[in-house]
């Protein structure tokens, strides 16, 4: 049984993925593009939670912390960015900040 | 004793530094003081170290000195080394005296100058380059020396670089004599590849193991070196650049004929006689093309009106009778004539230099006249470094020195008649425009009122070089006058002495007899022409024939023309058609497609993180369906 | 067991959805808040009980809370105060409040009669988590301190607004 959840909790994270993949692409909000970047990288954690129930390692959950470290760290950097930004701009949209046009 | 030789070149290098970096700062009575003052210790140093080489044990006749590694690589191994003989101590002790005595004339000559530290600065790194040159046990160490004192006469001829055509000189010396510079890095690759050291005591012996005499690889490499030489002496047919140097203030001159540079040539031919002698063909070009150039350039120099382009003419000459020598195979007679040379020529040149700063610049003899009672110490210097010049018999240096060169020339088994025509003509080319050069100065109408009469900082080492021109002939006497033998059997450690045909006793005496009658008579033609019926002169110099040789001498032997009109003038040619070089459109092509190129990539790049994550997202697509697919 | 699992997963889904098509940030919040929560659900199923408690604590906790913290400083005045009657509204909590209920009655189900009880899966607990962790893993935990350290200074560095002087300098 549990392989057969192991292999559904891959599907679903291979699902909410490409939602998170689809959230970055479509919206143009900063927070909500760093909120899809976020649901990705859950996704990403709970396909190493999978895996790791799978064979019966611990391996797939140390990943996974790491994942929330990593996380932590990077949304504690996006967040900053997106009050600058917004401080910079007066808007949160990612399209107006551009200025790196080649 | 001789472990403190490396002393002797770091000195003039250790002036050079104090003057390169302190030089503007001190006084001139102190950038005088460092520039003379280095290479009088190197002098004493020299004189030091040779009196204890001459003291060592009997049957040491070299010393090497290795100062650590230069470059070591595959196998081949180059140092910093140097190597004491008898060859090398007498280069030393002359470079090292001249140079210091025309150090001391130059205090006073360039008095007035305003790069007073830059001048004395180059004349010392000229001084220490050249002590490198002659010290060095190792051929490119020595190439290294060589190259020094290219730079140093293209920096010292061009001194006064305000005036562009002083420029133009110093160029066309650094150019023409890099045709010779480059046959002897040719010459050197050749050695190292085919002998894998440069060592030149071990270059000589491997060579002499190796090749057979008259091999192709024998004279390949002596005829690489020697082209080598003729640039570096100005021998025919790279001898233009020489009368241009004397665009540079006059010590330079001297320094260059005297003491440096262009006796490099006869020292680089002496230092590896051994691979001459493995060559008879390139040995005998030596002493052809030393034969020519004494003549041709004596013949130029009787037409000359600037002083100093007659006694540059001279110099070509008289590095001919070196090359004669060195061609029969008379290695000490070659250098012994260099340091005779070495002394009268620098006096002429001290004698000149004093002679242009007391008439205001100016170089052309016909505007002087009638300077012998006005520059009495002048004048007499002058009038002994021509004779020794010409080879007055008996009394000058220059007569032994010459006398033995061109009796060797007909006495060696090398040596033919035509040589010893040449010589002997030579010497009666050399005794005539000499003289026409003392006559024209010094005697005749005077044209000059002399404001101030050079001083005894010039005065002095142009007496001394009067006397060493006088009496250092007395070391080496002919079988005639004496028979002493000092400089040859000095040098007999490092140079082979010659062996003489057999030939009837008393033949030395009557050819040297004849020659020295022939001198004599050059010395009465320049009387008649130049002094006693001046006319003579004019009216040959104004027949039709007369004026159209006196402008083919003039302009030395058109070589000027030739070379501008086929080497100088194609090659501009060639550089201005090419002026946008073709080559280059490839280039410029490459560059303007990749500006184009990026001109489109560069529209991708709009700024926008959320296209930017799209193209990951793309790239992941693509990655996943080659993993999946593939 | 099965029922759980795959109540999680189609609240995970649909909740994500959600999140990412929502206007307001703060709805958007809440909605992944639940998908954060459902996926926590599934981490239990799949017999991790450790990550699925940090799941909660960090990322539902800590990290949620200050995306929440951010939308507040961006929000202010009377478009925020509009913002917040909005909030109230039946249709802006409607939706996660059932997958909420959803998610809560998996939750007693699970407390009523155990979560790996049907699956019979192996369960990992913090012990093997934590000395895998701090075994093979401790050059990671190294390079993740790092990294958080990194985090905190770049984030202190970027959020620091500006005096104004340095404001002129930089010439706006």
């Amino acid at each position: 049984m549990t392989a057969v959840y192991s292999e559904h909790a891959l599907v679903l994270s291979v699902v909410l993925f490409a939602l998170g993949l689809f959230g970055v692409l479509i919206r143009r909000n900063i927070i909500f593009i760093l909120l899809s970047i976020e649901i990705m990288l859950n996704a990403a954690g709970l396909a190493f939670v999978a895996a790791g129930a799978k064979w019966a390692a611990a391996d797939g959950q140390v990943m996974f912390i790491f994942i929330l470290a990593m996380a932590a760290a990077e949304v504690s950097v996006g967040l900053a960015l997106a009050l600058q930004m917004h401080h910079k701009l007066k808007t949160l949209d990612a399209d107006s900040a551009d200025r790196m046009k080649g | 004793m001789p472990e403190f030789l490396w002393i002797i070149p770091a000195l003039p290098f250790g002036g050079f530094l104090l003057l390169a970096i302190a030089g503007r700062r001190v006084s001139k009575t102190w950038v005088a003081l460092i520039g003379a003052g280095s290479v009088g210790l190197a002098f004493a140093a020299a004189l030091s170290v040779g009196i204890s080489f001459i003291g060592a044990a009997p049957g040491v006749n070299s010393y090497v000195l290795d100062l650590g590694t230069w470059i070591s690589v595959n196998g081949f191994t180059s140092s910093f080394s140097l190597y004491l003989d008898a060859l090398s101590l007498v280069m030393v002790l002359v470079i090292t005296f001249v140079g210091f005595l025309i150090h001391i004339y130059s205090a006073g000559f360039m008095a007035g100058e305003e790069d007073y530290a830059r001048f004395f600065a180059y004349m010392n790194l000229f001084i220490g380059s050249m002590l490198i040159l002659v010290l060095a046990d190792d051929l490119l160490f020595l190439y290294l020396g060589w190259e020094g004192v290219g730079l140093c006469s293209y920096l010292l001829i061009g001194f006064w670089y305000k005036d562009p055509l002083n420029g133009l000189a110093a160029r066309k010396a650094f150019v023409v004599t890099r045709i010779g510079d480059t046959s002897l890095s040719l010459g050197l690759f050749l050695l190292a590849t085919n002998l894998g050291t440069l060592r030149i005591q071990e270059v000589m012996y491997l060579a002499a193991g190796r090749w057979p005499v008259g091999s192709g690889m024998a004279l390949a490499a002596s005829a690489l070196l020697l082209g080598g030489a003729i640039g570096k002496s100005a021998q025919l047919p790279l001898q233009t650049w020489l009368p241009d140097a004397m665009a540079g203030p006059t010590p330079v001159s001297a320094l260059i004929h005297a003491a440096t540079m262009v006796t490099a040539g006869v020292y680089l031919i002496a230092r590896t006689h051994l691979l001459f002698t493995l060559a008879p063909q390139v040995q005998t070009a030596v002493a052809v093309i030393g034969a020519l150039t004494l003549v041709v350039a004596g013949l130029s120099a009787v037409t000359q009106r600037d002083i100093k382009r007659v006694l540059a003419y001279s110099t070509i000459s008289q590095i001919g009778y070196m090359f004669v020598a060195l061609g029969v195979g008379a290695w000490s007679a070659a250098i012994f004539h260099f340091m005779t040379h070495a002394f009268f020529k620098a006096l002429l040149f001290l004698g000149a230099g004093m002679v242009i700063i007391s008439v205001d610049h100016e170089h052309d003899m016909f505007k002087m006249g009638g300077l012998r009672s006005q520059l009495p110490a002048v004048f007499w210097t002058f009038l002994i470094g021509a004779c020794s010049l010409s080879a007055l018999p008996f009394v000058t240096a220059g007569f032994y020195s010459k006398e033995l060169i061109i009796y060797y020339s007909l006495a060696s088994p090398l040596g033919n008649r035509w040589l010893w025509v040449a010589g002997v003509l030579g010497a009666f080319i050399t005794s005539l425009y000499a003289f026409r050069m003392v006559f024209i100065t010094f005697f005749g109408e005077s044209r000059f009122r002399v404001r101030e009469r050079p001083g005894m900082i010039m005065t002095v080492p142009a007496a001394v070089l009067a006397v060493l021109s006088l009496v250092a002939g007395f070391i080496e006497l002919p079988a005639s006058a004496g028979k002493t033998r000092i400089f040859s059997t000095f040098l007999s450690s490092s140079l082979p002495a010659i062996t003489i045909r057999e030939a009837a006793p008393g033949a030395e005496t009557a050819l040297s007899a004849f020659a020295a009658i022939v001198s004599l008579l050059g010395i009465f033609l320049a009387y008649i022409l130049f002094f006693h019926r001046r006319r003579y002169a004019d009216r040959l110099t104004a027949s039709r024939a007369g004026r159209l040789g006196h402008r083919f001498l003039f302009g030395g032997w058109g070589f000027d023309w030739l070379y501008n009109a086929f080497i100088v003038r194609p090659f501009v040619w060639i550089a201005r058609i090419n002026k946008d070089d073709f080559i280059d459109l490839v280039y410029l092509g490459m560059l303007w497609s990749g500006s184009r190129l990026s001109n489109i990539l560069s529209i991708s790049q709009n700024g926008k993180v959320r296209t930017y994550a799209l193209g990951i997202a793309f790239g992941a697509v693509i990655a996943l369906a080659i993993m999946v697919f593939k | 067991m099965n029922a759980i699992f795959y109540l999680s997963a189609a609240v995970a889904v649909i909740s994500t959805a959600l999140t990412i098509t929502r206007a307001n940030a703060a709805h958007a919040l809440l909605y992944f808040i639940v998908s954060l929560l459902s996926v926590s659900l599934i981490f239990f199923v799949l017999g991790a009980p450790f990550v699925a408690a940090l799941e909660v604590i960090i990322y539902a906790g800590a990290i949620m809370v200050l995306f929440l913290f951010v939308i507040m400083l961006l929000n202010l005045g009377a478009e925020a105060a509009e913002k917040e009657r909005e909030l109230l509204t039946p249709q802006v909590w409607i939706g996660p409040g059932i997958l909420v209920a959803v998610l809560f009655c998996e939750l007693l189900y699970g407390l009523r009669y155990g979560f790996q009880g049907a699956g019979g899966a192996m369960i990992i607990g913090p012990k093997l988590v934590g000395t895998t962790l701090l075994g093979p893993y401790l050059i990671g935990v190294e390079l993740a301190s790092m990294l958080l350290l990194a985090g905190l200074v770049g984030a202190y560095h970027l959020g620091r607004r500006s005096t104004p002087d340095e404001e002129a300098r930089e010439g706006r």
